[in-house]
């Protein structure tokens, strides 16, 4: 095949996949915005759900979507020991394709947990899927195993009983886990050929289940930020070497956003940043105690920052100072980051309530639907459906 | 299908397939199993096991018996590789409608000197292809060495027993409770196996079930302020004379004798010694064995601990209030015949928070299993 050909040929499964896809936790710019994505504002068992599958375990982790594949990942056994890894087609739900592995970490977790938190990661070409056991397993999009990792078994002490959640992230030919805990905490940036271990870097020995995020930063180095009870640490993507830290507490479970080179870091409520590039620390352009999210994420859309509480308050605010725009108070508590569409927050609740919020010069609540499910994960879109797992189930919803 | 985009497909499965990776042809599949078996830690092995891998994934289902036989059981990374394999092979066979060497797989299945994982892996893929022959296969698990096999057999039996006990027949329902217990290795399966024959007016001990030690002598508190008190070795750890006094944390300490009547062998530190913060606690048995034999200690315990068995250190874990759960450690050891000293540390941290107060554990020992192992100086019921 001629260089040309080859280069036409991947060039556009690129442009078939741009836009398409739902690559990793929060989306594949791990942003919970699907701009365009045209999804219902209610839906009922017969309407408005395209589809809907048994799955055969476990799983706060979320749907990943991959040129047409669902992809989701799930834990089961007495002692959540088999990890699974499932491939739907995106129009039918029908299965194309399952595989099981054996856990070779720690399998406890809370009850509320499952093996199966951390949501997989895609390069398009591939599946990073990552338990709280710290297996890591790559297949191709047609479920062909690459390589396996097990890196508490790797490094037996590494592990929290009550549960792993950070999901793995990918740039640069590298998948990067955050493996935070007492015993063998580190983060690491493995080769995603090859599955061996580009860099290890040890981390603070405290419970940590936020996840890795990845920008470019201003002087055009990839880098991988980590935020912790510490602080927040910029490495490089490839080579694991420490760019800068900036100093503040930033432990507990939401994890950090990017927009352009500002980093909107959940620290003693929500931290906005400014990055520089290379070694320079980033400067502090505001804080605001009063956007302080809970397990969900915030998100950055429009000029403005979204973020839910642990009481179930949507607070939403202007992007350039962190004043308050608006709150509403939602129905339950939420574990699931919410996802952005079309000018509508998507907020399911953990009793499986989805409450479609309007974000206009106030927030409403315009409708809800109920799964009927405990769900904490937060959905994937794609191609104007919307993808949504509990411990039992995957639907596809979409008025198309 | 639109012809620019047939195009574009085409393009993209000829691209795909210009990348793919072409094995070597002449490596057989004994060479290619042999080398993903050699995948070790840390990644390993993985620029030869991810061609060897391709070559084994290959294979036609006839060959499903002999890769299978390449899970050794010895290697979890690699039978995992392996198992990835024979997943793609199996599912990818009964996609195309093609069938399974059934006959074959059954006569793996029923091989015991075959690993447990690679059995079990046969059995999944056999009654995903006829389901049928569920039904015949589980009863012969019972004491299967796979307890995910064995698991299997234990719920039908449960399930049995409950028809028997709801059609009245009293007892066939204990016998079948009964062999379910001794069977299950399971927790689930062990309560409800328990629950059903104490409903039916049958004595389960559930301690000596598991093999919890409920007798201890123990001494508190020693330093742990700022969890300083882990990787110090006090007096205990050298040697143990219950008679002896020590300079603890807040004065003279001793060691008090102390005895839990929880059924899953809990010894609560706070109601045993006192609450105390930044505090270490040391457990001790005795354990007499009737004969020398290879064991697992397996510790429930919230809090940092370690294990000590005849003075050599089975597990330390410096982990505090992340969970509690049976069997949540393991240490494994060699009992000696006769006497044997198992010695515990449990360290409590400084944590002000309500979830952050408890201080306890449970232990067992037991086989690889979970099999029970009694001391023959077990106190008696």
């Amino acid at each position: 095949m001629s260089g040309s050909l080859k280069s036409f040929a991947m060039a556009a499964l690129v442009i078939m996949s741009s836009g398409a896809d739902w690559k990793q936790f929060r989306g594949s710019a791990a942003n919970s915005v699907a701009e365009q994505a045209q999804l219902p504002l209610n839906w009922t068992d017969s309407e408005n759900v395209a589809w809907k599958v048994d799955l055969p375990g476990r799983g706060p982790s979320s749907p990943i979507v991959v040129d047409g594949n669902v992809i989701v990942t799930a834990s089961s056994g007495h002692n959540q020991e088999r990890l699974h890894v499932l491939c739907f087609d995106a129009a039918t739900g029908q299965k194309r394709w399952e595989r099981q592995f054996w856990a070779t970490g720690r399998t406890r977790t809370h009850p509320s947990s499952a093996n199966a938190a951390p949501t997989p990661a895609s390069d398009g070409k591939h599946i990073y899927a990552f338990f709280s056991s710290n297996d890591l397993i790559c297949l191709d999009v047609d479920g062909n195993l690459k390589w396996y990792r097990g890196l508490a078994h790797d490094f037996p002490k590494a592990g929290n009983d009550i549960g792993m959640s950070s999901s793995p992230t990918f740039a640069a030919d590298t998948v990067i886990v955050q493996v935070e805990n007492q015993g063998d905490s580190f983060v690491s940036g493995i080769n995603s050929e090859t599955g061996e271990t580009r860099w290890r870097i040890q981390r603070p020995k405290r419970a940590n289940w936020s996840s890795p995020v990845t920008m470019t930063d201003a002087a055009g180095t990839p880098i991988v930020l980590l935020k912790s009870d510490d602080g927040l640490d910029a490495h490089h993507v490839v080579t694991g070497e420490k760019l800068w830290t900036f100093e503040g507490a930033a432990g507990g479970i939401p994890s950090i956003v990017t927009a352009g080179d500002r980093i909107y870091l959940p620290s003693e409520g929500l931290t906005v940043l400014q990055a520089a590039g290379g070694k320079q620390e980033p400067e502090i352009l505001w804080s605001s105690p009063r956007l302080r999210p809970g397990p969900a994420s915030p998100i950055i859309h429009d000029n403005r920052v979204f973020a839910i509480n642990r009481s179930g308050v949507v607070t939403c605010a202007n992007l350039e100072d962190g004043e308050v725009e608006w709150q509403l108070r939602l129905k339950g508590t939420f574990w699931a980051t919410p996802i952005l569409a079309n000018g509508y927050l998507y907020c399911i609740n953990d009793a499986g309530s989805a409450q479609v919020v309007s974000l206009g010069d106030k927030g409403e609540l315009i409708g809800t639907s109920e799964f009927g499910e405990t769900i904490q994960s937060s959905p994937a879109v794609a191609d104007n459906a919307m993808f949504v797992r509990s411990d039992k189930s995957l639907w596809k919803v979409s008025s198309q | 299908m639109p012809t620019l985009l047939r195009m574009v497909s085409m393009a993209i499965a000829v691209a795909l397939l210009c990348n793919t990776t072409v094995a070597e042809p002449s490596t057989s599949l004994e060479e290619a199993l042999q080398t993903v078996q050699q995948i070790g830690p840390k990644g390993q092995g993985h620029q030869a096991a991810i061609p060897a891998l391709q070559i084994v994934s290959q294979q036609k289902a006839e060959e499903l018996p002999n890769i299978l036989a390449g899970m050794k059981g010895d290697n979890v990374l690699a039978d995992n590789w392996i198992r990835g394999a024979v997943d793609a092979i199996a599912e990818k066979t009964l996609q195309s409608g093609a069938s399974l060497p059934l006959t074959e797989l059954e006569a793996f299945l029923n091989d015991t000197s075959k690993s447990p994982r690679s059995r079990r892996l046969a059995f999944e893929w056999i009654i995903q292809a006829d389901p049928e022959a569920r039904n015949r296969i589980v009863p012969g698990l019972i004491d299967d060495p796979s307890l995910e096999l064995r698991r299997e057999a234990v719920s039908d039996r449960l399930q049995q027993a409950e028809t028997a006990h709801a059609d009245d027949k009293k007892d066939a329902a204990v016998a079948m409770y009964r062999s379910s217990l001794d069977a299950a290795r399971d927790i689930d399966q062990i309560e409800t196996a328990t629950e059903k024959l104490r409903e039916l007016g049958e004595n389960v001990n559930l301690p000596e079930h598991f093999g919890f030690i409920t007798d201890w002598y123990l001494i508190a508190p020693f330093d742990n302020t700022d969890q300083s008190g882990f990787d110090k070795a006090y007096p205990p750890e050298s040697s143990i004379d219950l008679d002896e006094n020590y300079e603890g944390k807040e004065g003279t300490v001793s060691w008090q004798q102390h005895s839990t009547d929880d059924e899953y062998g809990l010894v609560n530190l706070n109601d045993a010694l006192g609450k105390h913060k930044g505090a270490v606690a040391y457990a001790v048995a005795f354990f007499e064995s009737e004969s020398a034999r290879p064991i697992e200690l397996r510790l429930g315990c919230i809090n940092a601990n370690k294990i000590w068995l005849n003075g050599q250190e089975l597990t330390a874990n410096h982990v505090y209030h992340a969970g509690r759960g049976i069997d949540q450690y393991v240490g494994t050891g060699q009992l000696k015949k006769g006497a044997n000293v198992i010695v515990l540390k449990i360290c409590q941290n400084e944590q002000t928070e309500s979830w952050a107060q408890d201080w306890e554990f449970q232990l067992r020992v037991c086989d690889a299993l979970g099999t029970a192992v009694l001391a023959t100086n077990r106190p008696s019921e």
